[in-house]
């Protein structure tokens, strides 16, 4: 960008709506009992007259499905419908068995409705259009038979499993914003349940219509849905590079075409996949194997008191009630396996410090769970954990459910570290060894011998023999070298094999000068 | 026209007849399947009326019926009691009831080679009943027709006259049950396709309110109107196949909870106990059902019945279903709609015949261009255009609410009736190729029966007597899941006609099915080919 013209940032405003499609984690798929558990079985294998769309078979809704996208609703403060209702969505295409996708055209499950997040700019809130129950395609899969031929199969497994799909009004203004909503929405999705959510197996597909307008005006410019950014990090980055896009197509005086454009992660750039020459008639109408949906109110209620604790309010519950900084109650509230460790140490142990805690879970914990990652970034799937302690894991991390930290040995550790029964470093061996084996914190001290020694009389026999042994360093202290001081406080360290409570050391060691001095 | 002849066989007995022989050991399951099976394959050629003849599976379920009878008669009277009831007795079913490792084509070239790899809901029914299952019949392609002329398998006789159509789309049940090939037959009605046929051939057909019979497994035709249904030779046989068909199906979701009754043992058991039921029961003539273009001798033999009905004690009252002349419209852009979206699924992609032309969309057009009929592809193209953007409200949604007024009309009606009694079909059974050159000609042979289907209320056509040799139907109409009601009135008119000449005679070209010199329905209706050529043509 050349230094006199203004960044495209401030000469045009980007709009940005996006479309997430969630599978929802139910046992069975939407319209069959077919398994829903369709990660590691074979092609095909998961399949039915319903789900394959023969002749005759007819569709039967799952209510749990229909559960969890009331709950996501509830949660996002939508509007319910007394009755909804299922419509058919009409194409043709090899993924969609019976020609025809049952979806809800104009009378959601949810409507409305809004989802609060903090952006690096201070906190922003998104507005929700609606939330809609359908099911999902089967997977095309391209490949090149052996004699060389392009062929297409089909996995018929995903066809038929619920999706949720959530649509937010035109309300985004940044890349950034973008990519935080749609973590957000996941980390709701996760603490109610409704969906393991994971983008880069599928299990979340986050698509954004993106386009520019100069600053000030109010009409929509020409919209571009760009798709395939299997991460967040994909997302912020392909809204980011289309937004320049466009904006450098908009200085140059060409005209956008309304497209769907596919986002290449390896060459960082976005590609036409196909230009939208007019709208689609998907011909949706009502779908006649399915009545009206009616939701139960008593239904409704019941699924509004199972809510658990929203990750926005356990936010703000951490600052206001526990204490703990901003970051870290976002750090831990955005992986599930950390709050669950943070709750239940606290539970085990009520009289601990909060903030310590936060710290063991915000540093050893998720350290542990993610090495060199981010923290309170998790893109894996959300395992639960043995020890209610899981984490969705990153790249080159584990997964929680790998982990076996015990929270009631978690409160017990950071009780010793308080109590000065175990060394700050030396905790962290021991909860390193706890997390890997599952071992009690006790037995762990007891084998290795890492308790802290905080005997004053064992530790003054120590500093005497140091203090005879290195003549030359007590007469530098005494010509007023302070830096020898923490030479011989190493000494008796090492002599202690680190055991000893350091602060102890520094105050006997002063005290023995000073007396030797007198 | 032939008289009644030989009570020795077996063939000629009505299907609660055969189930008490069986019972009581004078026949066996096995001689009355073969016997059957012996005709189906002796007089098929010159009728057409199946599409699939199952001997293997027929002798096997019959061989199964015996060994049962054998062990039940052992265990003494209350082993016979626990026997189902249809046990041994054999049944027709509609090419488009799926039944688990055999062919299942609903009358199109597009399902040729498809095997079902599932049972629908009826035909676990059937089997858990113990009927026995002689093969599929013939129809017009997906249930779309009146004549049973668009089958893909060439056109069926009516064993009346096998000039003449029997009537569709299940015409090859209404002329297997007609021609004694079967006791009983299944069905399925969108539009009139049980009671039309069943008026056409003289037959006994029901079609339920729409949620009594599961459609779980049934080739969809118009999801929003198909129904499942009998026929039989009389209003006993078919009201005790009902029984077996009927009730909740978790897996249609469309299907009702609500209780089935034992329609057969709720009849009259006498015909003087049927004409004395008829005693206080108002019956609603509708004005709009005499409709233009109804032969003057149908409407005759339908006044006629309304007549001895009242003379026995029924009150007949003439009542207004003003909304009537609008079902056909309404219908024919209701039904394609359903049709063009539940016909989407055939692509070749995962069964039926496929054919190959380069990429996807050459694929489709190739399948479904050479895979469809005429008159299948006129309905998805008028269901998609009535669906597609613009069009919608006010095609599609218009109906809709034109339909909820048919619907008001008769909830009306049945304030002040207890059931309507009206005409089944305007004509009686047409020559091939009549109506072929003319769509509109030919839908409305349902103009009586459509708006029933528009309404969900179930319907029963009952013979009342003969035009010209060719048997005329008188229908009862009902309020929701008052089939109970209409299978009495259907017996008390038997009941009440028991004596009339009509009744003794049999199907006049039931010899010519004997007769290796007759033409098949194909060679007859080869005027009827160059129609649908021709209209094929246009298309």
């Amino acid at each position: 960008m050349s230094g006199a013209e203004a960044p495209a940032a401030t000469r045009y405003e980007a709009v940005i709506g996006i479309e997430i499609h969630v599978q929802l984690r139910t046992l069975s798929k939407m319209f069959c009992g077919c398994s829903a558990d369709v990660a590691s079985a074979p092609p095909n294998s998961l399949t039915c007259p319903v789900c394959l769309g023969l002749p005759g078979a007819l569709p039967v809704i799952n209510r749990e499905a229909v559960r969890h996208v009331l709950a996501t609703g509830l949660a996002i403060g939508s509007r319910i419908l007394d009755i909804t209702r299922w419509d058919r969505k009409n194409y043709f295409y090899p993924d969609l068995p019976k020609g025809y996708q049952i979806s809800q055209y104009d009378l959601p499950l949810a409507s409305g409705g809004s989802l609060a997040f903090d952006t690096s700019q201070g906190p922003t809130s998104v507005s929700i259009r609606r939330a809609h129950l359908e099911e999902d395609t089967a997977r095309l899969i391209h490949q090149v038979d052996p004699d060389g031929r392009r062929v297409s199969l089909v996995d018929f497994n995903r066809s038929g499993l619920p999706l949720m799909e959530i649509v937010t009004e035109p309300d985004i203004r940044s890349a950034e914003a973008a990519r935080r909503y749609a973590e957000e929405l996941r980390l709701l999705l996760l603490t109610i349940g409704a969906s393991d959510a994971a983008l880069e197996n599928g299990q979340m597909r986050v698509e954004a219509n993106v386009s520019l307008r100069p600053v000030g005006q109010s009409a929509f410019g020409t919209r571009v849905e760009v798709k395939n950014m299997n991460s967040f990090r994909s997302v912020e980055r392909a809204i980011g590079f289309e937004i320049a896009r466009q904006a450098r197509a908009l200085d140059a005086g060409e005209t956008l075409v309304q497209e769907t454009r596919g986002w290449d992660d390896g060459r960082a750039m976005t590609y036409r996949m196909r230009i939208k020459e007019d709208s689609d008639d998907y011909r949706y109408f009502p779908e006649p194997d399915l009545p009206p949906l009616r939701t139960d109110p008593a239904w409704l209620e019941t699924i509004r008191m199972g809510l658990p604790e929203l990750p926005a309010t356990r936010r703000a519950r951490y600052q206001a009630s526990l204490g703990l900084t901003p970051y870290d109650a976002a750090v831990i509230v955005g992986d599930q396996g950390a709050t669950r460790l943070f709750e239940n140490t606290l539970a085990a142990d009520p009289s601990l410090p909060a903030k310590k805690v936060a710290n063991w879970v915000t540093g050893e914990y998720l350290r542990l769970v993610k090495p060199g990652g981010s923290r309170g970034d998790g893109e894996g799937g959300g395992a639960d954990g043995a020890a209610g302690a899981g984490t969705g894991g990153a790249a080159g991390g584990r997964s929680g459910s790998e982990l076996r930290v015990q929270p009631a040995e978690l409160a017990h550790l950071v009780r010793a570290v308080e109590t000065r029964k175990l060394s700050g470093t030396n905790a962290k061996e021991v909860f390193r060894r706890h997390a890997e084996t599952g071992e009690s914190i006790a037995r762990i001290v007891a084998s290795t011998g890492l308790q802290q020694i905080s005997d004053e009389t064992a530790l003054r026999e120590a500093v005497r023999a140091v203090l005879e042994a290195h003549p030359a360093a007590v007469a530098d202290v005494r010509a007023g070298k302070g830096q020898a001081v923490g030479f011989l406080t190493g000494q008796v360290m090492k002599q202690t094999r680190g055991q000893a409570d350091p602060t102890l050391v520094q105050a006997l060691l002063r005290d023995a000068l000073a007396e030797s001095q007198d | 026209m032939t008289a009644a002849v030989s009570t020795t066989d077996p063939t000629r007995l009505r299907a609660h007849e055969m189930a008490r022989a069986l019972r009581a050991g004078q026949l066996s399951a096995r001689e009355l399947t073969e016997a059957h099976l012996g005709l189906i394959e002796r007089q098929d050629r010159a009728m057409n009326a199946w599409s699939f003849v199952d001997r293997e599976g027929a002798v096997e379920a019959a061989t199964q019926a015996d060994e049962r009878f054998d062990g039940a008669r052992r265990a003494g009277p209350e082993g016979l009691d626990a026997l189902p009831p249809l046990l041994g007795v054999p049944v027709a079913l509609k090419d488009l009831v799926l039944q688990r490792g055999r062919p299942a084509t609903a009358g199109s070239r597009i399902l040729q080679g498809f095997v079902s790899p599932y049972d629908a809901h009826i035909t676990e029914r059937l089997a858990a009943a113990g009927a026995v299952v002689l093969g599929r019949t013939n129809m017009d392609e997906f249930a779309m027709g009146s004549s049973t002329e668009f089958s893909a398998w060439g056109p069926t006789g009516n064993p009346w006259d096998l000039g003449r159509v029997p009537g569709g789309s299940s015409g090859g049940s209404a002329a297997a049950v007609a021609a004694f090939h079967a006791p009983l037959g299944i069905g399925t009605d969108t539009g009139g396709s049980i009671r039309q046929p069943a008026a056409l051939t003289g037959t006994v057909g029901l079609k339920p309110t729409y949620g009594r019979v599961s459609r779980y497994g049934i080739v969809a035709f118009a999801s929003s109107l198909d129904q499942i249904g009998p026929f039989g030779r009389d209003v006993r046989d078919a009201a005790m196949l009902l029984s077996v068909l009927a009730g909740r199906d978790e897996r249609d979701s469309t299907s009702a909870d609500i209780p089935v009754p034992d329609y057969a043992a709720e009849l009259p058991q006498s015909d003087e106990e049927g004409a004395a039921s008829l005693h206080g029961v108002r019956l609603g003539l509708p004005r709009q059902y005499f409709v233009a273009g109804m032969e003057p001798d149908v409407e005759a033999r339908v006044r006629e019945a309304v007549d001895v009905l009242g003379q026995c004690g029924a009150e007949i009252v003439e009542v207004d279903l003003p909304h009537t002349d609008y079902g056909l419209a309404t219908y024919y852009i209701i039904a394609p709609a359903e049709a063009s979206a539940n016909l989407a699924r055939y692509d070749g992609i995962r069964y039926g015949s496929a054919a190959r032309d380069g990429d996807v969309l050459g694929d489709y057009l190739a399948t479904r261009g050479g895979g469809f009929g005429t008159e299948v592809k006129r309905r998805i193209m008028l269901g998609t255009y009535a669906l597609s953007a613009g069009y919608y409200d006010a095609y599609y949604l218009k109906a809709q609410k034109v339909r909820t007024l048919i619907k008001r009309d008769f909830d009306r009606a049945f304030e002040s009736v207890d059931a309507l009694v009206a005409p089944t079909s305007p004509t009686v059974a047409f020559p091939f190729g009549a109506r072929l050159s003319d769509p509109v000609s030919m839908y409305l042979s349902d103009a009586c029966t459509l708006p029933v289907n528009m309404a969900g209320l179930p319907g029963l056509s009952v013979p009342c007597g003969l035009s010209n040799g060719l048997p005329v139907g008188l229908q009862f109409i009902g309020a929701a899941w008052d089939e109970r009601r209409l299978f009495r009135l259907g017996r008390a008119y038997e009941a009440i006609t028991a004596s009339a000449d009509w009744r003794a005679l049999e199907p006049a070209d039931l010899p010519a099915l004997d007769d290796p010199s007759t033409p098949s329905p194909a060679e007859r209706s080869s005027a009827g080919r160059a129609a649908l050529d021709s209209a094929a043509a246009a298309v």
